[in-house]
């Protein structure tokens, strides 16, 4: 069975959160406008106050109360929906934790940006780096089309019941929140299909009147041990559960993006340039540039960042002579950046190979092609057995 | 990996019911003041009760009790009366009690 053709419109990033959140039929949403991502929160109010989104608009003071109202929410039984960026997910930091650890299937949308201390009002990953250790699922998004569809698939993700857990969709501030991009919003009827299965599921535990049930409150020594434990469990399993959801996503609406990592041109590849968000749809353009020139070089796109694909990427990489990894943000303590870091993890499974961590993008500065280009070259070049340099911040060599 | 641990919780989250669960630890043992009720003062209004953060004030029906099992001995129920009905007095004073 297949999905209707969607109407196609030319909207923002942060228009196309709110469609792809609307779709998904939210029956609670909290959200305070932040930037880049205000448009998102004005757009689902508007909804909201036509009566094309049947939902309860909870306006709150901060972030922090956010969290806590759709976390509320959720464990009472309802889908949820919140949308943040740089200091409101940082404002949200106990909640996100207490979100995850009470195991409630919160969708949020971040737009990525770079966080408090240095004002930069601008992009970069560093929001969803530094709160990699909640316990969400995070993953980040390419394109306009991307984040409507990973929306959808994130709650078929999320409220699925060997899983149960909140996640996060990540997509570039500034970059993609105020690109206008064609948008094929599927029909609603069809977004209800797809995420029928979900009521085939048993039911989760919920909050019920008059019932004095608690959660997460009792877990002093083993009662935290084992709620830990199953959480790690689940989080393992969400890998193949991104790729059955992306195939059930694809057979339905006949799009594709490759699950937990997106595999291009990389089957005989010898190099492999490692990106995520945006910036991914650049190197595969100089991929393809490199290509006609005769280097063989592949491109993985990270999707999922937590849990990190460490199964697939061996499978992906093992064999390959060198790798270059270009990371949006910073991971204090290591010289590396922190996907090139978890990367480097993994050196034992893929092989004693050159890996090379490039900083480049942060607050607002393009991954641009003469970068890639660069990247592509220096790692080719390691791949043949030349010095290189583990570590380069691209805008401090210019 | 062989699991030997028996689970606490029936539910993937941690789930429990708060009748049974919510005092279950041994929170009295933290007490070094424990509060004592002057029962002429007490009119029955329920401030102690409403603001005990273990919710352990006991509805005795014309008055509030504190349960000892868990009892903190925090002392918000005396702060709170509005009568000064109740009195935090040391632990050591019980001593005999055990």
């Amino acid at each position: 069975m297949k999905a209707k053709k969607g109407q196609v419109r030319v909207i923002t990033g942060n228009a196309v959160g709110a469609y792809g959140a609307m779709i998904c039929r939210p029956e609670v949403v909290a959200a305070y406008p932040i930037t880049p991502q205000s448009e998102l929160a004005e757009q689902l109010a508007q909804f909201v106050a036509n009566g094309v989104l049947d939902a309860e608009y909870v306006e709150v003071e901060g972030e922090n109360s956010a969290m806590n109202v759709v976390l509320a929410a959720s464990i009472a039984g309802a889908r949820t929906f919140t949308a943040t960026s740089s200091y409101g997910l940082v404002f949200m930091y106990d909640a996100l934790q207490e979100t995850a650890s009470f195991r409630a299937p919160v969708v949020m949308v971040d737009a990525n940006r770079e966080t408090p201390g240095i004002h930069a009002v601008s992009s970069g990953q560093q929001d969803m780096i530094s709160a990699r250790d909640t316990g969400w699922v995070q993953i980040v998004v390419e394109n306009d089309q991307e984040i409507l569809d990973q929306i959808i698939m994130a709650y078929r993700l999320a409220e699925d019941y060997d899983i149960q857990l909140p996640v996060m969709v990540n997509y570039d501030g500034f970059y993609l929140s105020y690109l206008a991009e064609a948008v094929e919003i599927p029909p609603i009827e069809d977004v209800d299909t797809f995420l029928a299965p979900l009521k085939q599921q048993p039911g989760r535990q919920k909050l019920v009147p008059g019932v004095s049930i608690g959660c997460g409150t009792h877990g002093m020594e083993m009662g935290y041990v084992e709620a830990r434990y199953k959480h790690c469990m689940a989080l393992e399993r969400v890998k193949n559960k991104v790729d059955e959801i992306d195939k059930a996503f694809g057979d339905y609406f006949g799009r594709y993006y490759g699950g937990q990592i997106e595999e291009y041109r990389t089957e005989d590849a010898e190099i492999i340039v490692l990106a995520s968000g945006s910036a991914a749809g650049t190197v595969r353009t100089v991929v393809d540039t490199k290509r006609e020139e005769g280097v063989k070089v592949g491109m993985v796109k990270l999707r999922l960042f937590r849990p990190f694909p460490a199964e697939r990427l061996i499978k992906a990489l093992k064999g390959k002579k060198a790798i270059g990894v270009i990371d949006r943000s910073l991971c204090f303590g290591w010289k590396y950046g922190p996907i090139c870091m978890e990367l480097k993890t993994l050196a034992v499974n893929i092989g004693a190979i050159p890996i090379l961590s490039y900083i480049d993008g942060l607050a607002n500065l393009d991954v641009n092609v003469p970068h890639i280009e660069r990247v592509i070259n220096e790692v080719n070049a390691a791949a043949q057995g030349k010095p290189y340099q583990e570590v380069t911040w691209i805008p401090m060599e210019e | 990996m062989v699991i030997k641990h028996k689970n606490i919780f029936k539910t993937e989250s941690a789930w429990s019911n708060a009748d049974e669960k919510l005092l279950c630890l041994d929170t009295g043992s933290w007490r070094t003041e424990r509060p004592v009720l002057d029962k002429e003062k007490c009119n029955y209004c329920g401030l102690c009760a409403l603001y005990c953060p273990p919710q352990c004030m006991k509805d005795m029906g014309d008055y509030f009790e504190a349960d000892l099992a868990f009892c903190k001995g925090c002392g918000i129920c005396a702060t709170e009366c509005p009568r000064n009905a109740i009195a935090m007095v040391p632990e050591g004073e019980f001593a005999d009690e055990g």
